[in-house]
């Protein structure tokens, strides 16, 4: 380990408990993708309630699969993998520098997001329109099961719970997007635009599983 | 050894039991020699080894393969041993026989219902021939149950959605206790019934008497011999004290307000409503968890219970 | 892994650095006032505000223990009716494991001395160190919100469909508390592991790191691989009640035991959340109090890893007579056992670390060896309960009530006193009173026993758990369990009173009252704001009492951490630390 030299002291972004901003990277970095870990077991929970229901319930899953909307599904989840290139495109304006690069990249990603959460909002609210709502207050009719409820009690914490990492990845974004006008991040110092990267590209991975999962059975 | 189980554990009255006990045996007195060794080991190493001066230097020990092996391999040669011993107990105790005498149990909160062959039903009282292999197949109508007879060293969940079972082939008449092993609410501890383990032509002559009615008694003893053994009693005060349920004391021809706020006069019509479906009409401040009794009592025990409430003044 | 590492080697200039005996100003003198508490990312604080919180919780879980334990004294009714005496357990169970058994050792413990055993500042995140304290406070919120609307009566497993559907209370405030405390216990985990991996002092190799990292290592593996799993369950479960989505409640199509499954998957490591831990403690403990070295480094350190992942794979033994397939509980069982050997090995280990050792029967030392005895029985228990045949007969009785009573109080509390009276005088500078540390750990001993032994006896004769009224024929068993827990209660008054007593009215303890090697004894008493007034570099293991203390105290010549720098000795040399 190197001592600090006082040039990294002086750094404003160096927290004083770390030795460099090596350090410091790599701590967040890693402190990222551990967090990334406990999200896939939380979500891990609910692919497992999945299979056992989809086990028991096969042609339950086939039948239902059809209300989903494959199109509008289809088209989330271009909109989701383009913010993640864009994502990455504002990390790499940052390694070279480029302050308008890293705030451009970040609105259009936001803007992806955005569109992904309108497009789910439309897919709720026809669902909710015809009585397909989680649960207990499930009353549609056209699916002819008795359990009809579960799968989409299934569908609705699944995708409920990664709209909910959707907003709070548009919360992490606009964030960086306000510090990346105060010209916060460079070359130097990029961690929070890394890291946030890291969480959006999970969320990413993840509809690109719960998108055939759900809509594409066959 | 044999003391050692007689302080521990219950008497053993079904055949694999002492299988069971002798397995609870051997390794209780296993633990007991390690544990021994290990806290005389404990004891005389603080008292030879105390510190005498405050500048004791200590030697440098940091391992030795040898003996680490050593302890390792010997505990997990023991466990193995303990392992296949109780795998091989526990399939004798799930495998039942084929000819064994089947029993439908079904747990409801919080009383045990015992269908049997002859389509007789009786509640919170098995009755079971000894020297023969009976087979109970359990389910619950509500939350989980769990049947347990310490004697015959057996317990098995009855669980709302599927059907387990357990078997026990008994080894001499007698009474013995069932209990309720999985927590199911404000009642649990009482959700008891009494096991009579029959000789095998008394089992017989009970099963084709249970059925029959005692034409001896007035309806209103009949019902009070239902109330007793159907369960109510578990829920239902016969003193005014307040349990899960209403109390049955002067319960006929009162006014009772109900969860929707109605008031509703006490009759034959309420009461009947209430053992056949009780959640349609439930008492205000008490939860609807009443289990059904349609099906396992006919128009004749009804008509009794209910001669029997109207005595209860 | 320390091989991969020292092909990094560096030279650096380091000299003496012998800890002050009398610091001008400590962790406790700087930033004072409630605000600066409050706001602190300062681990050692933080690490005492937990310590507070769980001892509150500790005592009112101690209390409604005391409490059903009185209740229990008649086999009718006593004192309370039959949903509040159910309340009490579950309330009981559900704060001593999810607010006191957690968090003890790695939150309240483990902040306070995981940076000073490793020679940094403070660990990888504060901000997010203090984060996952409120996190805490808002959960336990929840759950007072959940006690004082209504209870909760399901047994603190909540298993389903009682849970979400006949219960009565308020189980989705309880539930939803326990499932926003699981973050602050993820986190806590989470800003471990990177701290460990990324903040060791110049020269502290994986091979030198003491034996309570290690155990905090593998207790935060298991926070952040477990503690999500039952993060989602109970949010289904408090879905279930909300909008009865019918995942886990068969009337609805589901599957109670799946819920089982989840629920176990998570509690069944979180035990070893709760016991390991305990096992770094007594590595440290017996270590320093036989000034000798421990004896089977690498079997200690790999055995919590190992139980650690052996731990995740048994969660089905809980289940033995749930319905699950005979092929199922084969397994579940075998690996039951498997778990065994490296809690077995361990404990040969540590008996093996006193032999030709210099051991002085301190307190902390007591607790060790209670903690040998009891935690030994509760390990041989275990087996017991593991063995399918007898499983099937002490399931849910209170055999298991005692089991885990003797691994989780007369393992990890025993294990969370020694260490506290161990670390006191590091944590508050000021030295407990001796006679009556000694006194007390004899009283626990005695009242824990004379409390739980009786139980291991009437739950085989078939006594079921979770009991309001029982059989007469039980009730000596249950009377004599009442009057031990009184004394237990009388035990742990005690501790409370002389420690609180030793803070205002203490001996001032000096930096290394122990004359411990490991690293957290070369920081003054109590330590200052940052630590060390120097950058630590170490050379030699926490164990190495065969080398001079003055080795211990290296630090790299010129360094300082901002604060009142002293000279001591002025003599410096170099050293190889690999890294």
């Amino acid at each position: 380990m190197e001592q600090p030299s006082t040039l990294e002291k002086k750094q404003d972004h160096l927290q004083h408990h770390f030795v460099d901003s090596d350090q410091q990277f790599e701590s967040a970095k890693m402190g990222m993708w551990i967090f990334l870990v406990t999200e896939i077991l939380f979500f891990g929970g609910l692919f497992a309630a999945y299979i056992v229901f989809r086990s028991w319930y096969p042609e339950l899953f086939l039948l239902a699969s059809d209300h989903l909307d494959t199109f509008w599904g289809a088209v989330n989840t271009v909109v989701l993998i383009s913010s993640s290139l864009t994502v990455a495109m504002a990390i790499r304006s940052a390694q070279l520098n480029q302050q308008k690069g890293i705030i451009i990249n970040l609105a259009i990603t936001i803007a992806l997001a955005f569109v992904f959460m309108v497009i789910k909002y439309f897919e709720y609210t026809e669902k909710f329109a015809v009585g397909i709502f989680p649960g207990g207050y499930y009353t549609y009719e056209g699916i002819a099961h008795d359990q009809a409820n579960i799968f989409f009690s299934i569908y609705y914490m699944m995708t409920g719970l990664h709209g909910i990492h959707v907003v709070v990845g548009i919360g992490l974004m606009v964030w960086l997007l306000l510090r990346a006008r105060k010209g916060h991040f460079s070359s130097e110092y990029y961690t929070p635009v890394e890291i946030t990267g890291l969480y959006w590209h999970l969320v990413d991975i993840i509809w690109i599983f719960l998108f055939p999962l759900l809509y594409l059975i066959d | 050894m044999n003391r050692l189980s007689d302080f521990m554990l219950p008497d053993a009255r079904s055949t694999f039991a002492g299988d069971v006990d002798a397995l609870f045996n051997f390794i209780n007195v296993v633990s007991l020699i390690l544990l021994i060794g290990i806290t005389i080991a404990i004891i005389y190493f603080a008292y030879k080894y105390r510190r005498k001066s405050e500048d004791e230097t200590t030697p440098l020990i940091t391992h030795n393969s040898k003996l680490e092996i050593t302890w390792s391999v010997i505990p997990l040669i023991l466990v193995i041993i303990v392992f296949g011993w109780g795998y091989n107990g526990y399939l004798n105790l799930t495998t039942a026989p084929d000819d064994a005498y089947e029993i439908r149990v079904v747990g409801k909160s919080w009383l045990w219902e015992f269908h049997y062959d002859t389509g007789f039903v009786s509640v919170n009282e098995l009755h079971v021939p000894a020297n023969q292999p009976v087979k109970l197949i359990l389910s619950s109508d509500d939350v989980i149950h769990s049947l347990f007879i310490p004697e015959f060293r057996v317990k098995m969940d009855a669980l709302p959605n599927r059907y387990t079972s357990l078997w026990f082939e008994a080894t001499e008449p007698g009474e013995m206790t069932i209990y309720c092993t999985e927590y199911c609410g404000s009642a649990h501890s009482n959700m008891l019934a009494d096991l009579y383990v029959h000789s095998q032509e008394d089992f017989q002559t009970w099963l084709e008497t249970a059925d029959a009615v005692d034409e001896t008694l007035s309806p209103a003893e009949l019902g009070q011999q239902l109330v007793q053994r159907q369960g109510c009693l578990a829920c239902h005060s016969l003193d005014g004290s307040t349990l899960q349920g209403p109390s049955f004391e002067g319960i006929f021809g009162r006014d009772r307000e109900l969860q929707d706020g109605s008031v509703v006069t006490i009759d034959e019509n309420y009461l009947r409503q209430s053992i056949i479906e009780p959640n349609t009409q439930v008492a205000a401040g008490f939860p609807a968890i009443m289990p059904s009794y349609a099906g396992s009592l006919d128009d004749r025990q009804i008509d009794a219970i209910i001669e029997y409430l109207k005595t209860l003044d | 892994m320390a091989t991969s590492e020292s092909t990094n080697i560096k030279k650096i200039q380091v000299r003496r650095f012998k800890p002050d005996e009398n610091p001008t100003s400590n962790y406790l003198t700087e930033e004072r006032g409630l605000w600066a508490w409050m706001t602190t990312v300062d681990h050692k604080k933080i690490g005492w505000m937990y310590l507070g919180s769980i001892a509150i919780f500790f005592a009112v879980g101690g209390i409604l223990a005391l409490l059903l334990r009185t209740e229990l004294l008649t086999p009718a009714q006593t004192f309370f009716t039959a949903d509040a005496y159910n309340q009490l357990f579950t309330l009981h169970g559900a704060i001593m494991v999810f607010f006191f058994l957690v968090p003890s050792v790695p939150a309240a413990l483990g902040n306070f001395i995981l940076p000073l055993q490793l020679g940094c500042k403070d660990v990888a995140f504060p901000r997010v160190n203090l984060l996952s304290f409120y996190i805490y406070v808002v959960g336990a919120l929840f759950t007072l919100f959940a006690i004082f609307t209504g209870g909760v009566d399901t047994g603190w497993t909540f298993y389903t469909p009682y849970s979400s559907s006949a219960a009565g209370g308020n189980v989705m405030a309880m539930t939803f508390g326990v499932f926003i405390l699981g973050f602050s216990s993820i986190l806590t985990g989470l800003n471990f592991i990177v701290t460990i991996h990324r903040m060791r002092a110049p020269g502290l190799t994986w091979n030198k790191l003491p034996l309570f990292l290690w155990a905090l290592y593998a207790t935060s593996i298991i926070q952040i691989l477990a503690t999500p799993v039952l993060a989602i369950t109970l949010l289904l479960l408090t879905m279930e009640r909300l909008l009865s989505i019918g995942i886990f409640d068969p009337a609805l199509g589901g599957d109670p035991v799946l819920y089982q499954h989840f629920f176990w998957f998570y509690s069944h490591p979180a035990v070893y959340i709760m016991i390991v831990p305990g096992f770094g403690i007594i590595s440290e403990i017996i270590s320093t109090f036989s000034r000798k070295h421990i004896f089977g480094y690498w079997a200690i350190a790999l055995s919590s890893l190992a139980i650690a992942f052996i731990g995740f794979l048994v969660w089905g033994h809980h289940m033995f007579v749930a319905g699950q397939s005979s092929l199922a509980n084969l397994v579940f069982s075998f690996l039951t056992f498997l778990v065994g050997i490296p809690t077995g090995i361990k404990i040969f280990n540590w008996i093996a670390t006193m032999y030709k050792g210099s051991i002085d029967l301190k307190t902390p030392m007591l607790y060790v060896m209670v903690f040998l005895f009891l935690f030994t029985i509760g390990g041989f228990t275990g087996i017991m309960l593991g063995a399918l045949a007898v499983d099937i007969h002490l399931h849910d009785t209170y055999y298991v009530v005692a089991h885990f009573h003797y691994v989780m109080v007369g393992g990890m509390v025993m294990a969370f006193l020694g260490g506290l009276h161990y670390w006191w005088p590091k944590m508050t500078g000021k030295m407990y009173n001796e006679m009556w540390g000694r006194i007390s750990c004899a009283i626990v001993f005695i009242g824990f026993n004379l409390t739980f032994l009786p139980q291991f006896v009437m739950g085989s004769l078939g006594m079921p758990r979770r009991y309001f009224n029982y059989l007469e024929q039980f009730q000596g068993y249950h009377v004599m369990s009442t009057y031990g827990s009184y004394i237990l209660g009388l035990g742990f008054l005690m501790v409370l009173i002389y420690l609180t007593h030793s803070i205002f009215k203490g001996k001032k303890a000096p930096a290394n009252p122990w004359q411990s090697r490991a690293m957290e004894w070369q920081a003054p008493s109590p330590p200052p704001l940052h630590n060390f007034e120097h950058t630590p570099v170490i050379i030699h293991g926490p164990y190495d009492y065969h080398k001079p203390m003055s080795e211990f105290q290296l630090g790299i010549a010129g360094s300082h951490n901002g604060h009142g720098h002293h000279e001591h000795e002025t003599e410096t040399k170099t050293v190889e630390a690999d890294k």
